[in-house]
């Protein structure tokens, strides 16, 4: 008789595991539908940043240049068609930033194309409604002050320039003669980090974390009470075998759930990835060590549980607090201070943690080695539990 | 014919804890014959029948399959040997030939699965998964699980409970087909007519010793030879008879 292939055998076993795990609805499900239905919301609502919403009251000219600017900024959202009512209680649950009203003074052009104001006042006035309830009145009061500002110039310039007779050149040289004080703005063009960019990284810790935890101890627990273990021992197949090949099936599992995140994410989404193809790569390579250090929590997990029923609570006592602390929607940073040292115990903190360096400010692995000791850290401990804990038959 | 032993069982003793589930067999099953165990639940045949297999330690004793030693060569035992469990499962999601796949790939060899399935009949269950089959079916596919490694010898537990009649005639005919193909048959069972029509031989085991070993002809023969007498005249019919009379003999599946 041949010598027996134990290759061969952990590769079956591989093939047949990857081949359940993608027919079994919770782990398409737990791996790639969960994250991806995060990084949709996240995606959408997350996508432009912060937004102004500004009522516009009744009545208001909509005209007039402030207006027309008003329009044309991209972070301020006008709401027209509101009656007075409904403005005001909008404001004061704070779902409208501000209300804005704009009246024109009866300012006039005249036939020869010259600007004449029918009184004393300024052309427009401008009456804004801020609330307590929203903190982006702020935001919106500079906006206005730097529209209202650029008009009055603009204005001036076309008053010097009906005054000197068309010059323009000579209106804008009185125009500029007016200002006090030029500010000058400019903001310095970084990479933007997106919403995206923060989600997709957890998730796709998450994701690892679930596959890892749920999906290990589950085909284990299975396995052993359907005696499906049994009958395999029952040929030549070795224990590191039955282990191994399932953790490969597991494996690559994950890594085409993970691609498969990225890839959405970078082409749908814009998920930054700074050096391309090398950081894919990399985060590959992360999932995999977050990965293996997940399945010995499911292996702990498989040994821990009496049947199929008590999987899900022991699994839900290990992924939930790493799930809501990890950092996984929220930077840990905003946590109290006191939940702060418990989210810096978990190791889904450091893979996430690891993966957005990655990811986005371009680390290589060396960059990250804080993070994989860590995990490494983790990865003994585990198994060291899991070694005891886990059960055959 | 000299009939030589291809499983010889001595002195085994396996203790649970206080508890003695066999106590001191020892028996041998000859080459190409179909051995059978049997006796009450918990007499200890599993148990016997797992010790063998190499599923399981004994306490003491000495087993020799096929020339090996359980002590000393497990894995060359398991490679000759094929294995049916009472009650196992297989992995799940698979579709039968998937399955197939899985387990040449366990025992190291190749196989076509459509080949295996030609053999119990199930070609046309190919693409159909394991849970999705009939009892007799699920036996049927059992048994081609256990001869994918071309094995010396297979091991059946229970295979027939829980089976209809005709499926269990169906199985009995596979298995006298198996036996009749040169492999050694060992099996337990709960059904004496069933024992009477397959096996060549018969232990009983009770309490965790073998309590009579010989065929089931002389068995009887020496039952009736003591005087015994059944309280029921015999009739040239059984209520079995009738069913397969009623319901036919052909396979349902």
């Amino acid at each position: 008789m041949s010598k027996y292939d134990h290759v061969g055998a952990t590769l079956a076993i591989a093939k047949a595991s990857l081949r359940s795990i993608l027919r079994s609805p919770s782990s398409v499900v737990f791996t790639l539908a969960f994250p991806l239905i995060f990084i949709l919301v996240f995606g959408f609502i997350g996508g432009g940043g912060v937004k102004v919403d500004v009522g516009v009251a009744p009545g208001t000219d909509t005209a007039n240049p402030i207006y027309k600017a008003l329009a044309q900024t991209a972070i301020i959202k006008l709401h027209k068609g509101l009656d007075t009512k409904s403005l005001n209680q909008n404001l004061s649950k704070g779902s409208l930033d501000a209300v804005l009203q704009i009246k024109s003074n009866g300012y006039v052009k005249t036939g020869d194309g010259k600007m004449r104001l029918t009184s004393g006042n300024a052309p427009y006035t401008v009456n804004v409604n801020y609330t307590t309830s929203s903190a982006k009145g702020d935001i919106f009061k500079s906006i206005i002050t730097n529209i209202k500002n650029e008009v009055n110039i603009r204005f001036m310039q076309q008053v010097l320039a009906s005054r000197s007779g068309g010059d323009a050149d000579a209106a804008a040289q009185a125009a500029a003669g007016f200002q006090m004080a030029e500010v000058r703005e400019s903001t310095i063009t970084g990479r933007a980090y997106k919403t995206i960019d923060f989600i997709l990284p957890g998730q796709l810790g998450f994701s690892l974390l679930s596959t890892g935890v749920f999906g290990t101890a589950f085909v284990f627990l299975s396995l052993r009470i359907t005696l499906v273990i049994k009958r395999f021992f029952a040929t030549p197949v070795k224990r590191a075998s039955i282990v191994l090949g399932e953790a490969l099936a597991r494996i690559c599992f994950s890594l085409i759930g993970a691609l498969f995140i990225i890839i959405i994410g970078h082409f749908a989404f814009g998920f930054t990835l700074v050096h391309g193809a090398v950081t894919v790569i990399n985060m590959l390579i992360l999932s995999v060590i977050g990965l293996i250090v997940f399945m010995g929590f499911g292996f702990t997990v498989s040994g821990i549980a009496k049947n199929e029923s008590s999987v899900p609570p022991i699994a839900n006592i290990i992924t939930l607090p790493q799930f809501l602390l990890s950092g996984t929607f929220f930077s840990i940073d905003n946590f109290p201070t006191w939940l702060q040292p418990l989210s810096r115990i978990l190791p889904l903190t450091y893979l996430n943690d690891a993966m957005r360096k990655v990811a986005f400010e371009g680390a290589g692995l060396g960059d990250v080695t804080h993070q994989l000791l860590i995990l490494f850290i983790w990865g003994v401990v585990i198994y060291t539990i899991a070694v005891k804990t886990f059960k055959w038959e | 014919m000299e009939k030589q032993p291809i499983i010889s069982v001595k002195n085994l003793v396996k203790n649970y804890g206080d508890f003695e589930a066999v106590r001191d067999i020892s028996f041998e099953v000859y080459e190409g014959e179909i051995f059978g165990l049997l006796g009450p639940n918990g007499a200890g045949k599993t148990t016997t029948l797992e010790i063998i297999e190499t599923l399981r330690d004994k306490t003491s004793g000495e087993i020799i399959v096929d020339g090996f030693s359980v002590d000393t060569n497990a894995e060359s035992i398991k490679q000759r040997i094929g294995v049916q469990l009472q009650a196992a499962g297989y992995y799940p999601n698979l579709n039968l030939s998937e399955l197939i796949d899985l387990f040449s790939g366990l025992y190291g060899i190749k196989k076509k699965p459509l080949e295996m399935l030609e053999m119990v009949a199930l070609t046309d269950k190919a693409k159909a998964k394991y849970k999705q089959l009939s009892g007799g079916q699920k036996q049927r596919f059992s048994i081609a699980t256990t001869l994918i490694n071309n094995p010396r010898i297979i091991f059946l537990d229970e295979p027939t409970t829980g089976l209809d009649p005709q499926a269990r005639r169906n199985l009995w005919d596979l298995i006298i087909k198996i036996r009749d193909s040169g492999t050694t048959v060992v099996i337990t069972t709960h059904y004496m007519d069933e024992a009477e029509v397959l096996c060549d031989r018969v232990a009983f085991v009770d309490g965790g010793k073998i309590v009579g070993i010989d065929t089931p002809d002389n068995f009887v023969d020496k039952l009736v030879a003591s005087g015994f007498e059944r309280k029921k005249e015999v009739k040239a019919a059984t209520l079995e008879d009738v069913f397969i009379d009623l319901t036919g003999k052909e396979w349902r599946g």
